[in-house]
């Protein structure tokens, strides 16, 4: 069948299963908008192509999918650059299509013309130029297979604007084989078998989990293995959700910078570490050289170039996460339970006790002014923890994290490695479109929300009913923490006091706005934007200089914490 | 630029931007490149890029690593620790005149170069040898005055064992 390759474009994601796609229309893709209407895939316009992007993200950590967006050549390509950098440092699977000016004036500083495939050669997985119309099908073919296979991440297709709308046979091509890219599903039997001995003997143990697990689909076999053997379990950002944040035995909070006193300490204390899906980020280990120096540690990755990255491993599994905890719990089903998971009395004990000295807490009752943290639980008890939760980044990101306990795996979506603000609201939009059902809530700052506040037209276009609570300090919070505790208090551009009034702004936008300034406005608030229909801004004027806490100082030993 | 040296042979998809994809892997995360040599091999479709590159056991490690995991890598071999026959070209322009000719000619001799053009006052040497040989063709030279320099940088084979 001969198709121009704006058809075979559609026809392709057709058949990957793609139902949803994020763009914005311009010269270089048109054709492609003009073949759209012949094909079942919804299109969602958003009003920067940031937006696009971070939706389809936001799409696919909630939906576990590919996300796709498509956008046009030059400015509309570039503006793309932040999300797919957001995407690559979070492994998350996305394929991003930009319009390419005719190859004929490729080169010629043609209007409209940038050269993405350069630009985006570091922040991609892997990227294309598609020069010949007979390869498109392929390309677009193994652009999903890498996207999606071994350690995930966004591929982009460039396409110019002749391939588009020249004519070729499409083939229907089933399956791929790359010679040059293999991925390691099965880790090494042996391997396996040391960390079986390592779990028998360890008085001390704990399993650091991360996003691995949540993107390979790993949180059963993760939950299994931890409740089995007893051990107690920390995660980093990404791995919130990967085991039941509700879970008070051995669920013990965040690692890192943020993180739980007791999760700190015990990590640091620990004989025997078990490392699941984790890139050891400088904002989980702190100062390196005194991580978890009493450890043995284990880890497991799909990617063995997170392997001895960061911090020096004893005994490294490359494999999936998931295949990796199923063939683990397969060899314990061989093990004396006993032996496998005692009762660890005084380890336990141990963190209870570090628990009980430094829990995380925050006093509302005797402020008169709205505590954030006191917002996000309330959040919590009103969506019963079922909600998505997206967040922007800082300090409402850390509170959501600490304070919103993620039973299941993907629903905290988060731009962990890149720390993007502007994530978070078109995230929301990306998974709402996922889940029309369910209850998403983007957690913000009043700083982040106005880097693209722009897409609450998209949402009240496409009627999705997305709810943003902007935690209002009128500061850029995070940075004002730092400010406050590393530099002598120089607020230097960190005043947000000149911002739009957000309740108009929803209303201006055809959504619904509520503002909560004082504490007993908190619920009340939360119920009625949860109860309206449609995108809801809910505004809450919060205690301007709240830090969060516990914090560890970058580049120290992470058991060195402030603790309020 | 510390550490050891290392020689890594790396087979690649002969496509464009392939080599960028691996420069921009070495400027992005703050790796060495010492030499870089490229050319297909006898697969068409397969290139062969020599990389001499320095740094201590953990990073080239990571640089292995991060290699392999380019899509269009499709090897990465470390000649380091192997038997291997490792060869450089030069093509040295060197200052002739009446009084050195006869030395030039003499060292060319001893080092087993061909003189591949000739002037009143130059000659130009080809020479393909390992850095040691190489540096020390040079420092004879050297007092005869070298006018130009182009080195293809390094390329290198396992020794087969018999």
């Amino acid at each position: 069948m001969e198709l121009t390759g704006a058809q075979i474009l559609w026809q392709s994601l057709k058949d990957e299963g793609v139902d949803t796609v994020f763009g914005y229309p311009g010269g270089a893709v048109i054709d492609f908008y003009d073949a759209l209407v012949q094909y079942d895939i919804n299109h969602i316009l958003v009003r920067h192509e940031q937006g696009a992007v971070h939706a389809a993200d936001g799409f696919a950590r909630a939906s576990g999918k590919v996300g796709v967006c498509m956008v046009t050549s030059g400015p509309g390509a570039t503006n793309t650059v932040t999300g797919i950098a957001t995407a690559y440092m979070d492994s998350i699977p996305m394929v991003v299509i930009t319009g390419q000016v005719p190859t004929s004036l490729i080169g010629n500083d043609a209007f409209q013309e940038v050269d993405i495939v350069g630009i985006t050669r570091p922040c991609t997985k892997h990227n294309y130029l598609v020069k010949d119309i007979t390869k498109l099908e392929r390309i677009i073919k193994e652009a999903f297979y890498i996207a999606r296979s071994g350690r995930p991440g966004p591929v982009l297709i460039d396409i110019p604007k002749d391939v588009t709308n020249s004519r070729t046979l499409y083939q229907a091509i089933q399956g791929v084989h790359m010679e040059s890219y293999n991925p390691t599903y099965h880790p090494n039997t042996k391997q396996l078998a040391k960390v079986v001995n390592l779990i028998k003997e360890a008085k001390k143990p704990i399993i650091f989990t991360g996003g691995g697990v949540v993107l390979s689909k790993g949180s059963e076999a993760l939950t299994k293995l931890a409740q089995r053997t007893n051990i107690p379990v920390t995660g980093s950002l990404m791995g919130l959700g990967s085991y039941p944040g509700t879970d008070e035995k051995l669920w013990l909070g965040m690692l890192g910078m943020h993180g739980t006193y007791r999760a700190n300490m015990a990590i640091s204390d620990a004989d025997l570490i078990l490392a699941i899906g984790v890139r050891f980020d400088d904002r989980v280990t702190g100062k390196t050289d005194e991580f978890a120096s009493k450890a043995t540690i284990v880890h497991v990755d799909i990617d063995p170039t997170s392997i001895h990255k960061n911090v020096t491993v004893d005994v490294p599994v490359v494999g999936d996460c998931r295949l990796t905890l199923e063939a683990l719990n397969q060899l314990l089903d061989d093990e004396d339970p006993a032996v496998i998971g005692p009762e660890r009395t005084e380890w336990l004990a141990q963190i209870k006790k570090w628990k009980d000295t430094n829990p995380l807490g925050y006093n509302q009752k005797d402020c008169e002014t709205i505590k954030p943290q006191y917002v996000i639980e309330k959040l919590f008890e009103l969506t019963k923890g079922d909600a998505i939760i997206s967040t922007e980044v800082g300090q409402n990101q850390m509170w959501a994290a600490q304070y919103y306990h993620f039973a299941k795996p993907n629903q905290w979506l988060t731009s962990g490695g890149l720390g993007t603000m502007g994530y978070g609201f078109p995230a929301a939009i990306g998974a709402q479109m996922a889940f029309p059902d369910k209850v998403v809530v983007d957690v913000a700052g009043d700083g982040s929300i106005q880097m693209n506040i722009q897409e609450m037209a998209t949402a009240v276009q496409n009627k999705l009913p997305v709810k943003i609570v902007i935690l209002n300090n009128q500061y850029l919070g995070m940075v004002r923490q730092w400010q406050e505790l590393f530099y002598k208090k120089n607020y230097s551009q960190t005043d947000m006091t000149h911002a739009p009034d957000f309740v108009k702004l929803a209303e201006a936008y055809g959504a619904a706005g509520f503002r909560a300034t004082k504490p007993d406005e908190v619920e009340e608030v939360l119920k009625k934007g949860l109860a309206t229909p449609g995108p809801v801004i809910m505004e809450f004027m919060v205690s301007r200089e709240e830090c969060v806490y516990p914090m560890v100082p970058a580049g120290a030993p992470i058991t060195n914490m402030l603790l309020v | 630029m510390n550490g050891d040296k290392s020689i890594l042979s790396i087979l690649v998809d002969n496509e464009p931007g392939v080599l960028s994809r691996i420069t921009g892997l070495f400027s992005g995360r703050g790796y060495n490149i010492e030499s870089l040599s490229v050319a297909e091999t006898m697969e068409p479709g397969i290139s062969r890029i020599t990389m001499i590159t320095r740094g201590d056991k953990h990073i080239v490690e990571q640089i292995k690593k991060q290699l392999n995991k380019l899509i269009n890598v499709i090897k990465v071999l470390d000649f380091t620790d192997q038997r291997h026959v490792l060869r450089e070209l030069a093509l040295i322009k060197v200052h002739a005149r009446a009084e050195s000719r006869a030395e030039v000619l003499r060292i060319v001799d001893i080092f087993r170069c061909k003189i591949v053009d000739s002037g009143p006052d130059h000659y130009t040497l080809e020479v393909a040898a390992d850095e040691d040989k190489l540096s020390a063709l040079l420092n004879m030279l050297q007092p005869m005055g070298i006018k130009e320099i182009a080195r293809t940088g390094s390329i290198a084979l396992v020794r087969e064992m018999h």
